[in-house]
């Protein structure tokens, strides 16, 4: 349907945003019915998963500060043996603006070259009406600083005080850990979207 | 390693903030992103095999009948997955979601004043074949309106969103329908700053893919980003 350029080469398909009923299509249990056996990305760990088992979880932000109630939040991560990989999906909740995820401590993943190892952590991929593409960026855990610090991602941010915005800080809850971090769209603290 | 894909092309996408678009001025990042150049962490992502699949999965018209048939158009959608290499991407999860044939929603927070369907659900998925096709079933979605500018109206689409091997490659988008008057007044499809790339989202009548004296055809391939071949390996420090 589309004819390659005279080097072979075809544009990508442009993105559009997911809009407000993003959910009837990729998370139909919380747009308010059910229609496929298993709904992508919401089966939990398996029970046999090694690894430490943690919770990640957060909110999402407008630039006014305003929660989002109705984005999509996708997760793509390393096992603990820092090998590929976990999918998960879900939304943040209408009411209270959360999401999370219960998942394992995912494993350091080799970096580019033959660079020391990266930091452990998440890749997360939002999507949402107010969104016109999905923005890629990740998660790091707030209770491994030295592997933090010697990140080439993290190092790569230009200014300090933003490489904060891709670290969860680390709570307990009925004795498992909790990460938490907020995703702020825009505005004061925005975090830091990539272009991988 | 794994082969990297070659950078997004940002022309053809819209940029974060779009006023024609006001809910984008809330949401839409302000800060420039963060360039990677790719690492193992997004050149991987979850595959997803034909066997995942239910048997009406692909098909809108049929799975979510309550003792009929949905109302509206019948069409079937088919194309291709490809890459920026024009070469097919087999075993892609394509999923798909829309309105009903009155641009009503099945979903707890759509309000417009049009009647839900009980035989139509809107939502369905398939996994591209080893040329990369796609095909579903469905009825036309409706026109509706939305609240962005007063009298701003949807024309009919279906919301798409697209897996290939890299998590790199995710996207989300919308299909529109050829002929449609309602294309040069939307706001969405507007925020696409090139003409050229908005008519890529345009779906053509394929008369020659119907079921005759039964249903409409609709074609419309969809290219995700490609491989970079590697001809001299990138030593470069970092990520
Ligand atoms: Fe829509």
């Amino acid at each position: 349907m589309f004819t390659p350029d005279s080097l072979g080469r075809l544009p990508e398909t442009p993105s559009q945003t997911a809009g407000p009923y993003v959910h009837i299509g990729l998370i139909p249990r919380q747009a308010g019915f059910e229609i496929f056996a298993d709904d992508v990305g919401a089966a939990p760990l398996p029970p046999g998963e090694p690894g430490e088992r943690i919770r990640v979880e957060g909110r999402v932000l407008d630039a006014t500060g305003a929660l989002v109630r109705d984005a999509l939040v996708e997760m793509w991560q390393a096992k603990a043996d820092g090998s590929h990989g976990l999918f998960f999906r879900t939304g943040t909740s209408f009411e209270t603006g959360l999401w999370s995820f219960d998942t394992v401590r995912p494993g350091a993943v080799p970096a580019r070259g033959g660079a020391a190892p990266m930091a452990p952590h998440l890749c997360l991929w939002l999507a949402a009406r107010g969104l016109n593409r999905g923005m890629h960026t990740r998660l790091y855990f707030g209770d491994r600083e030295e592997a933090n610090a010697a990140d080439p991602v993290l190092r790569f941010i230009e200014q300090p005080n933003r490489r904060a915005t891709l670290v969860a800080a680390r709570t307990e809850r009925d004795g498992v850990p909790v990460f938490t971090m907020d995703i702020r769209l825009a505005g004061d603290g925005e975090t830091v979207f990539l272009d991988v | 390693m794994r082969d990297e894909i070659i950078p997004s092309d940002h022309g053809q996408h819209p940029p974060p903030v779009t006023p024609i678009y006001k809910t984008s001025v809330f949401r839409g990042p302000r800060m420039p992103l963060l360039s990677l150049n790719g690492s193992l962490s997004e050149l991987t992502g979850p595959r997803f095999g034909h066997g995942a699949m239910g048997a009406l999965d692909n098909d809108l018209y049929r799975n979510f009948q309550h003792g009929g048939e949905p109302i509206g158009e019948r069409i079937i959608v088919h194309g291709r997955v490809l890459d920026g290499n024009a070469k097919p991407v087999a075993g892609a999860l394509v999923e798909f979601w829309q309105a009903n044939a009155s641009g009503r929603y099945r979903h707890v927070n759509d309000r417009f004043e049009a009647p839900v369907d009980p035989n139509f659900g809107g939502c369905g998925r398939t996994v591209t074949d080893d040329e990369g096709r796609y095909h579903f079933r469905t009825v036309k979605p409706g026109a509706y309106p939305y609240r962005n500018g007063i009298g701003d109206w949807r024309p009919s689409h279906i919301h798409f969103s697209v897996f290939g091997t890299a998590f790199a490659q995710r996207l989300i988008t919308q299909m529109y329908f050829e002929g449609d008057p309602l294309i040069p007044h939307d706001s969405i499809l507007n925020t696409i700053p090139d003409a050229a790339a908005r008519t890529r989202l345009v779906a053509k009548l394929d008369l020659a893919a119907q079921v005759p004296q039964h249903t409409l055809a609709y074609r419309w391939d969809i290219v995700l980003r490609g491989h970079r071949s590697t001809l001299f390996e990138n030593r470069l420090e970092g990520n």
